[in-house]
């Protein structure tokens, strides 16, 4: 028992030091680190403000607020699925050597990006106010449970895609192309109102669904859609639990094949 | 006789061929018969190796290259799991690195001691609390607070024997890192390891300097083609090993 909270204890400082690693590095870079972070989603709106508003005059209410409010929970998805790609790869030495649980090192990468994600929900805040839709009292249990199931469903997937990278090294330009793939397949730049009625359906075998249709109910109309919600949390369970059993039956391979 | 730490019983680690799948999946689905083929098939890095190393004891072992030593470490360490046998560990195993693997150049020295000590076993507390002795020994007081990457090759691994120096280890495994910066500094590194040892820390030490295993060690395993050859008195185990 002691033995255990010990162990605890250090694991809890490994992944503290893992990820005030990844955090540091990122923000080093450049004086302008929290900048950065928020940019890329901010240059991306005005991006398709420009292509699907004022050129295409797609009809979406409050577009700006719409697009805002999908592309910073994406960002936090694919970033930190690109990160885990060359999570283990980066980290050779360690994983040849030491021995502790090697799901801490993808699992760095994704609070890396979870840190960024939080960082960045004043910029949110800041465009709902603007906009003047209404700051609600579901916002205060809405973020922090969109996030647990964004957080298991992008933990699950940073572990099976860092973890089959190792054996398959040319995964990456697969996983470059799925995240196209599924950008477009989520209702991030277009509304649910404007996809064909038959089609709808299909849209819940996507597991991001759920989740962005989570955060577009939440900043756009203040209240968190629960059926919705629990079928995304379900799905992002299970995938975390895919990714998870895949990664630990692969680990032991991993200092063989580094 | 004091009681084993170490034991390896009928060790045997293989690894798969695994180049094809490394390759990509693109290899691997265009070459699809070949590659399935490929994997079947096995090297053999380590086989049926059985020994002890008891608490306290410093133990050498000895081999060329590819003979198996880094993966008798690996196995140690708990990095890898071997194929056949068993291997029991009593205690607290710390792994010393490439010196300076861990380290990330971005960072400053001080941020890099934290990290690499966390990894290495320690806790934060204890490397913050053991930090300005760390400092001390690795003499770069004036840079510690700048990146690493503008550290000189030799610093950068004068910074990673410090924090190994300030590990609390039971059990130390070894893998060449101990010809380390100028000569005043390898002095120092050498005191450390004849400290450990003295404390009554575990090591096992893999060299290819036979005059460091024969001073240091209390005994030998000389590796050869993936099995023992020899085992026992350092002296005797290095005449083996030049002599065959």
């Amino acid at each position: 028992m002691d033995a255990l909270v010990q162990n605890f204890s250090y694991y809890k400082d490994l992944v503290l030091v893992l990820t005030a690693k990844e955090i540091k590095v990122k923000y080093k870079n450049s004086l302008l680190g929290y900048v950065w972070s928020v940019l890329n989603p901010l240059c991306l709106a005005v991006v398709f403000y420009f292509a699907f508003k004022f050129v295409m005059k797609v009809p979406v209410e409050n577009f700006t607020l719409f697009l805002i409010s999908g592309l910073f929970p994406w960002q936090w998805f694919s970033t930190s699925v690109n990160a885990s790609i060359t999570a283990l790869l980066g980290n050779a030495s360690l994983v040849k050597k030491v021995s502790f649980p090697r799901y801490f090192i993808p699992l760095a990468t994704v609070l890396n990006d979870t840190f960024h994600f939080v960082v960045s929900l004043p910029i949110v805040f800041g465009f709902v106010v603007f906009y003047k839709v209404h700051l609600t009292a579901a916002w205060v249990y809405g973020i922090p449970l969109l996030m647990v199931s964004q957080f298991f469903m992008t933990y699950g997937c940073a572990l099976a895609v860092s973890a089959l990278n190792l054996f398959f090294r040319d995964l990456e330009r697969l996983v470059m192309i799925g995240l196209t793939v599924l950008f477009y397949m989520t209702p991030i730049i277009y509304d649910m109102s404007l996809v064909p009625e038959g089609f709808r359906q299909y849209f819940l075998l996507n597991p991001l669904f759920g989740i962005i249709e989570g955060w577009h109910s939440l900043f756009l109309r203040g209240h968190v859609d629960w059926g919705l919600y629990l079928v995304s949390l379900l799905q992002s369970l299970v995938i975390f639990g895919v990714g998870f059993a895949l990664f630990k039956k692969l680990s032991w391979k991993f200092a063989e094949v580094l | 006789m004091k009681e084993p730490v170490i034991v390896f019983d009928g060790v045997t680690k293989t690894y798969p061929y695994y180049g094809y799948i490394t390759a990509g999946l693109k290899m691997f689905l265009f070459n699809l018969p070949e590659a399935i083929n490929h994997t079947k098939k096995s090297f053999t890095a380590l086989r049926e190796i059985s020994f002890e190393v008891c608490g306290g004891e410093c133990f050498g072992v000895v081999g060329n290259n590819g003979a198996g030593k880094s993966t008798l470490l690996g196995l140690a360490a708990g990095a890898l799991k071997p194929d056949k046998g068993t291997i029991e560990i009593k205690g607290r195993v710390s792994p010393l690195l490439e010196l300076g693997a861990g380290f990330h150049p971005e960072l400053t020295g001080r941020e890099n001691i934290v990290l690499n000590g966390v990894l290495l076993g320690m806790t934060r507390k204890r490397v913050v609390r053991k930090m300005d002795e760390i400092i001390g020994f690795s003499e770069l007081e004036e840079f510690i607070d700048q990146p690493l990457r503008t550290y000189s090759s030799g610093m950068v691994t004068r910074l990673g024997f410090s924090v190994i120096a300030h590990l609390d280890p039971e059990i130390l495994l070894v893998d060449e890192v101990l010809a380390v910066g100028d000569i005043n500094f390898q002095k120092k590194c050498m005191d450390k390891i004849m400290g450990f040892r003295a404390n009554g820390v575990t090591m096992v030490l893999v060299s290819h300097s036979l005059d460091q295993v024969q001073r240091l060690c209390d005994r030998a395993m000389w590796i050869d083609h993936h099995e023992i050859r020899a085992i026992g008195e350092p002296a005797a185990v290095c005449q083996a090993y030049q002599g065959g």
